[in-house]
């Protein structure tokens, strides 16, 4: 049997996924933390991620313990964190994006807490106004679920699951429930920007996937080339790119302050990821 | 002090089927761990049934750690304070020297039955990491122990014995560098080794069912204090008496008690006093958060991030508590107590004196709060304290805070 997504049937992420099927291509999402490495740096990169090729935006709430993040997406949070990021400046950076963006769909990712002391009704009320499309929470399971996914999907936001390697038949049918938008595809059992997939193994997991849903398909953790996303995007809807961007933001940052034009180099490189996707 | 009057509920019903005591508790971990946690519930649930698997768990406690641990009458401390008699659960005479090894022989019985290969844990002082190592060199099991880099620095002792037992002890730099982030780690590993590995933590926190797990093994020392009382004074304890930091050793003393007539104090670590923000009381000075697989009271500040515990004993530095013990203070059954750094220290240096006993660190604090309430007690009543491990790990932390050079 095939669970469809039943509300948010017509939203910004939803019309961007039929225009990539229109196109006939596959979509870049591309990961950054917000305010990493600091909030004005952070912005401008944002707002300018959509015409470097990225198709949907998803940015990472830092967080100070995030358990299922590699080295380079924790470094990220706690450059963020030590020059005064906070969840309520990532909903302000959301807003300033939509000043000039109505179309990019923009996911929040990160963990539970910090949303959990921000008062869970005032958080879904000001990402929805503000204009966040969608959630990822990477600690709450669908055991969780009357936690925050179902207030998110009542309050208009996609609750976009993740589905991994370990993931049975049985699980999926449980994670696919409450699942809008598309499904995030972790290609390995691990952290992010570790490991890389093997190509084959992913293909099988993303079309077993099909079998179950009708929900657009992400495939993320590990991928860092262009190669790679090239690739992915042959069998799923979309690749996620996340380490690799945040890693050179850190290398940057790492070698002597913001000399260079840090914004202009990690466009460049969103670029060369997402040339092979154009028409 | 009276006896205080505790209302007839079962305090021992917890947690629920999904894993939560009231709203604490819980399974808040990443989809790829879900099946191995889902998987070690339904393993421990069969072998918590099983005769066979209490069997050998009782054989290794009683030939391999030592067990039933004294219940001793501490008389000259007793005499000293003027006031209660007091009673120390002795389980820092427990094979390694600590309360932890009561959980990791109980956990890795369970991982053996699992089929498990590759054993990983989290240590803050070092005697979680060092009673795994234990028994991992006991049943032959690859172990890797996570340790936060600045308590690698501090319990330096331990980190050679772990290695001596052929553990690897993996120093962890990332976040701050302590027993937060040496779980952080260890969630990492397990994430990415999910087919042949048990994680093994070290107390009541973590995913359901790892908070009720390591409790029940814990429980070893509730329910001998409990017939050893019997046996030497014909009565239940008045109060008891222990340590937090996760809260593992307390859970295991308070357990089998909940339901009686018993007063029981759970006793945080203060660290430089509760007004200097340098502590690790995480029920006094927190609020309820999620961190690590658990909603708890946890450390941390406005925006929810986790802030840093701070005690002069490593093994009560965490920032969290389990679960059960945010349920425990907020239905108002334990109550919670803080102590710090100097006021453990004088009682450390008090048990050395008058029993000969070289306390660690943790239990100091709890000794400390006994020093509070003794002598407002008859000398009719009773007192027991976990004296849940031994002080040969601290006295280079003791020396340098004493100014001896060694």
């Amino acid at each position: 049997m095939k669970t469809a997504p039943q509300p948010l049937d017509h939203t910004r992420l939803t019309r961007r996924f039929d225009q990539l099927h229109a196109q006939e291509r596959g979509g870049l999402i591309t990961f950054l933390t917000a305010g990493d490495p600091d909030f004005d740096t952070s912005m401008d990169i944002i707002k300018q991620l959509p015409s470097a090729g990225a198709d949907i935006i998803e940015l990472g709430m830092p967080f100070s313990d995030p358990m299922a993040d590699g080295p380079a997406i924790q470094a990220s949070s706690q450059r963020a964190l030590a020059t005064g990021m906070t969840l309520r400046k990532t909903l302000l950076m959301v807003d300033q994006f939509r000043e000039t963006d109505t179309e990019t769909p923009i996911i929040l990712m990160g963990y539970f807490n910090p949303i959990y002391q921000f008062g869970i009704e005032s958080f879904l009320k000001e990402a929805a106004s503000k204009g966040v499309d969608g959630l990822i929470i990477v600690d709450l399971p669908p055991e969780e679920d009357d936690e925050l996914c179902q207030p998110a999907l009542a309050a208009g936001l996609h609750w976009i699951r993740l589905v991994t390697p370990t993931t049975d038949d049985q699980r999926l049918h449980l994670i696919l429930k409450n699942a809008t938008g598309f499904l995030y595809y972790v290609s390995i059992a691990g952290i992010t920007g570790t490991a890389s997939p093997t190509s084959e193994s992913t293909k099988t997991a993303v079309n077993r996937l099909r079998e179950h849903t009708t929900l657009p398909i992400a495939v993320g953790f590990g991928i860092r080339t262009p190669e790679q996303v090239q690739q992915v995007t042959k069998y799923a809807d979309a690749a996620v790119v996340g380490s690799a961007l945040v890693n050179e933001i850190g290398n940057k940052v790492a070698n002597g302050a913001i000399t260079v034009d840090l914004p202009g180099e990690i466009l460049q490189q969103v670029k060369l990821l997402s040339r092979e996707l154009q028409i | 002090m009276d006896k205080k009057s505790t209302k007839l509920e079962s305090y021992t019903g917890g947690p629920d089927e999904s894993g939560h005591f009231g709203i604490f508790g819980g399974r808040f971990v990443a989809e790829t761990l879900m099946p191995l946690v889902l998987d070690v519930e339904t393993a421990y649930n069969q072998a918590r049934l099983d005769p066979l698997f209490h069997q050998d768990f009782n054989y290794y406690a009683k030939h391999y750690i030592g067990r039933p641990s004294p219940l001793y009458f501490a008389e000259s401390l007793t005499r000293e304070l003027a006031g209660a008699k007091i009673y120390f659960k002795r389980d820092e005479l427990n094979h390694t020297g600590a309360h932890k090894i009561n959980n990791t022989l109980g956990q890795i019985l369970l991982a053996r039955r699992m089929g498990k290969r590759r054993i990983i844990a989290e240590t803050g002082a070092g005697q979680h990491g060092v009673a795994t190592a234990t028994v991992c060199a006991l049943f032959d099991l690859p172990c890797v122990v996570y340790m936060g880099e600045k308590d690698i620095e501090r319990q330096s002792p331990n980190v050679f014995r772990m290695k001596l037992l052929g553990a690897d002890v993996i120093p962890v730099q990332s976040g701050t560098g302590t027993l937060k982030d040496a779980m952080n780690e260890a969630l990492r590993d397990w994430v990415a080794n999910v087919d042949d590995t048990f994680y093994i933590i070290g107390t009541v926190a973590g995913p359901h069912p790892y908070p009720a797990m390591v409790r029940d093994f814990q429980s070893i020392i509730g329910k001998e204090t409990k017939e050893q009382i019997l046996e030497a004074e014909n009565q239940l304890p008045d109060v008891l008496v222990a340590c937090i930091g996760g809260g593992s050793n307390a859970m295991g003393l308070f357990y089998p008690f909940l339901n009686d007539a018993v007063e029981i104090i759970g006793v945080e670590a203060a660290g430089h006093g509760l007004a200097s923000g340098q502590h690790a009381a995480s029920l006094i000075g927190g609020r309820p958060g999620i961190l690590h697989g658990n909603r708890t009271y946890l450390l941390q500040d406005g925006d929810g991030q986790i802030a840093d515990a701070h005690s002069i004993s490593a093994g009560l530095d965490y920032p969290g508590i389990g679960p059960e013990h945010s349920w425990l203070h907020e239905t108002n059954r334990v109550e919670y107590v803080s102590i710090t750094d100097d006021e453990a220290l004088d009682a450390f240096q008090v048990c050395c004196r008058t029993e000969g006993i070289i306390p660690a660190l943790e239990p100091a604090h709890a000794l400390a709060h006994v020093r509070k309430i003794a002598h407002k007690m008859s000398d009719e009543q009773i007192i027991v304290m976990n004296m849940c491990g031994r002080g040969d790990k601290d006295v280079f932390t003791v020396a340098e805070a004493l100014g001896a050079q060694l």
